[in-house]
């Protein structure tokens, strides 16, 4: 049986995380993981064979915000327009405190002057957790992407 | 001075190495002479690691310039390397990047060949029921896949076109070969991971920028804010004496500012890391240099910032464009605090760069610059006209010393 009303409640928290770094504001967006979180961002390859190798890899939710800092303030690169599409949000496994949950994802990446293209496509495999207030927050968060060849660099957070 | 490029005209400004005209980066008929003269040239390639393929059998598939090359270890344990195209009708033989095997099938007609790219076998090479088969004179030696010179040193596996190249040391140069064996000592490396980039902008800007040090401490606000990279450190350029390798060796500093930083617009002096393991740099070279940059021609970098090690390997795909590969290592003997160390820090490099992000995004600027204008030129004047080595990185020496060689080799006076 699906529990509906949490598999609601984990597809709110994937909707917010995709309008966060779409829409902003980004300076928002490290809040929906959690203080001692993981967050990678890992091509498939090495997800596949066991390679540690991520391309992002945060550690706590100071390293994202680390993170969103620079792209804000240090990274040197044109302006473009992000937009994920976020389906098959399944729970997998997990207890009433901890959920396993998977996610295909893909994000399109608009810049000025070209056409919108695919700039990452994979799955996410997450654990959700409950806080303390009763919301749900990313404890860990691998976004495993399938597609090969990054066009040019990845700027913000997948 | 001209250089003749398959039916178009090269003129090189007058100014000789302090000019790139911007054709080079463009021209169809010139790229075409690069893969001919440079990528299958006299010159050694990396072409992967030893312990990408540790067993008998293992292969992997990798591309010098645009040729797809299969490296592989047969059954005596040698490395060998072959182009991967059927002796028959061309088809691309090995479809898998990884994998073991005895025997190379091509899929279209099943021929097959052995770890040494020998043609080991020919479906119906005596015919069906007394029909068809191959000629009398048929002999499977004459169809071997057309075989790579191999090298390996301390674990690297570099791969030539041709058959009578020096030695390593020789190609590289003394100062190249220290510095290559300071990160390759011998010891086991441990494979750490991968990432690909599609970088849409001609090979050699990649190159160009990694020799580049000026542009470091400027474009790189993130090195600079941090102290990692920067003006008014202690640091150098080196090359060999033909200038086609080189090396910008670098010592941390401190975050802070100071007349080196003042012409630096975007400085984050104020920039505090939330989190401080991101930058937990160990020393673990015997000097004092925490920055290497090595350039080996035609399409190797090795990066030694901090305690991130990585190979770049520059795979020109057209004149627009090239494929960067990044393999990422450390050491068989580190702990996992070490391993953990060396992923953190790759946070600033790859496809998603905190550093090398700016870097592939002003290559892309670059390449939108130059392409409507191949009869213009960019200008390499920084720290002079001279092509030697230098104690400081305000220069643009290893640019010119690259471009005096890549002229050479091209034929473009």
């Amino acid at each position: 049986m699906i529990d509906v009303a949490l598999q609601l409640e984990v597809e709110d928290l994937y909707s917010r995380y995709g309008a966060l770094l779409d829409d902003g504001p980004l300076r928002d967006w490290p809040d929906l993981l959690a203080e001692d979180c993981l967050y990678l961002v890992i091509p498939r390859d090495n997800y596949d064979r066991g390679l540690p190798l991520a391309i992002i890899r945060c550690e706590s939710r100071g390293m994202l915000v680390d993170r969103i800092r620079a792209t804000q303030e240090t990274i040197m690169h044109e302006p473009r327009y992000l937009r994920h599409q976020i389906t098959n949000v399944r729970i997998v496994g997990g207890d009433a405190r901890r959920l396993d949950v998977v996610a295909n994802y893909c994000v399109f990446e608009v810049l000025r002057d070209e056409l919108p293209r695919i700039l990452n496509v994979g799955r996410y495999v997450d654990v959700v957790q409950r806080r303390e207030d009763g919301t749900l927050e990313f404890k860990e968060k691998r976004c495993v992407y399938d597609s090969v060849l990054v066009p040019n660099t990845i700027v913000y957070p997948v | 001075m001209t250089g003749a490029v398959n039916g178009t005209q090269l003129i090189w400004p007058a100014e000789g190495n302090t000019r790139i005209p911007y054709r080079i980066y463009s021209d169809p008929a010139i790229f075409a002479t690069e893969m001919e003269r440079i990528f299958r040239g006299r010159s050694w390639a990396y072409a992967g690691l030893e312990i990408e393929i540790p067993n008998a059998g293992d292969y992997k598939v990798t591309r010098i310039g645009d040729t797809s090359v299969v490296i592989t270890r047969d059954e005596n344990g040698d490395i060998r390397g072959f182009v991967n195209r059927c002796a028959h009708r061309g088809v691309k033989l090995c479809r898998h990047e990884f994998g073991n095997t005895r025997f190379f099938v091509c899929p279209y007609h099943q021929w097959s060949y052995d770890a040494t790219g020998s043609l080991r076998g020919v479906p119906f090479i005596n015919g069906v029921k007394q029909f068809g088969g191959m000629p009398d004179d048929f002999d499977r030696t004459d169809y071997a896949l057309p075989r790579l010179s191999i090298l390996t040193r301390n674990g690297v596996i570099f791969a030539s076109f041709h058959h009578d190249m020096p030695s390593l040391p020789a190609y590289l140069g003394e100062v190249n070969t220290q510095y290559f064996d300071r990160v390759f000592d011998g010891r086991a490396l441990k494979l750490l991971g991968y990432s690909r980039q599609l970088i849409p902008g001609n090979w050699k800007l990649m190159f160009e920028n990694i020799k580049d040090p000026y542009h470091a401490s400027l474009l790189h606000v993130f090195l600079v804010t941090f102290g990692l990279f920067r003006a008014d450190q202690k640091s150098q350029v080196r090359m060999d004496p033909e200038g086609r390798h080189a090396l910008l060796i670098s010592q941390r500093g401190e975050q802070k500012a100071s007349a080196a930083t003042r012409d630096i617009a975007n400085l984050r002096e104020d920039f505090v890391l939330q989190d401080k393991r991101l930058l937990d740099p160990v020393k673990e070279f015997p000097d004092d240099a925490t920055v290497v940059m090595q350039t080996i021609w035609p399409n190797l970098i090795v990066q030694q910032q901090s305690n991130t090690l990585a190979l770049r390997q520059i795979q020109p795909r057209d004149p627009g464009s090239f494929e960067l590969h990044w393999t990422f290592f450390g050491y068989a003997d580190d702990d996992d605090a070490m391993t953990t160390r060396r992923l953190r820090q790759a946070n600033l490099m790859s496809s998603a760069g905190l550093v090398s992000g700016d870097d592939s995004e002003v290559i892309k600027l670059t390449q939108d610059g130059v392409v409507r204008h191949p009869d213009d030129a960019g200008v390499l004047l920084m720290g002079g006209r001279d092509t030697s080595d230098t104690q400081h990185m305000v220069t643009e020496t290893a640019l010119r010393a690259f471009y005096s060689h890549y002229r050479s080799v091209m034929g473009f006076r």
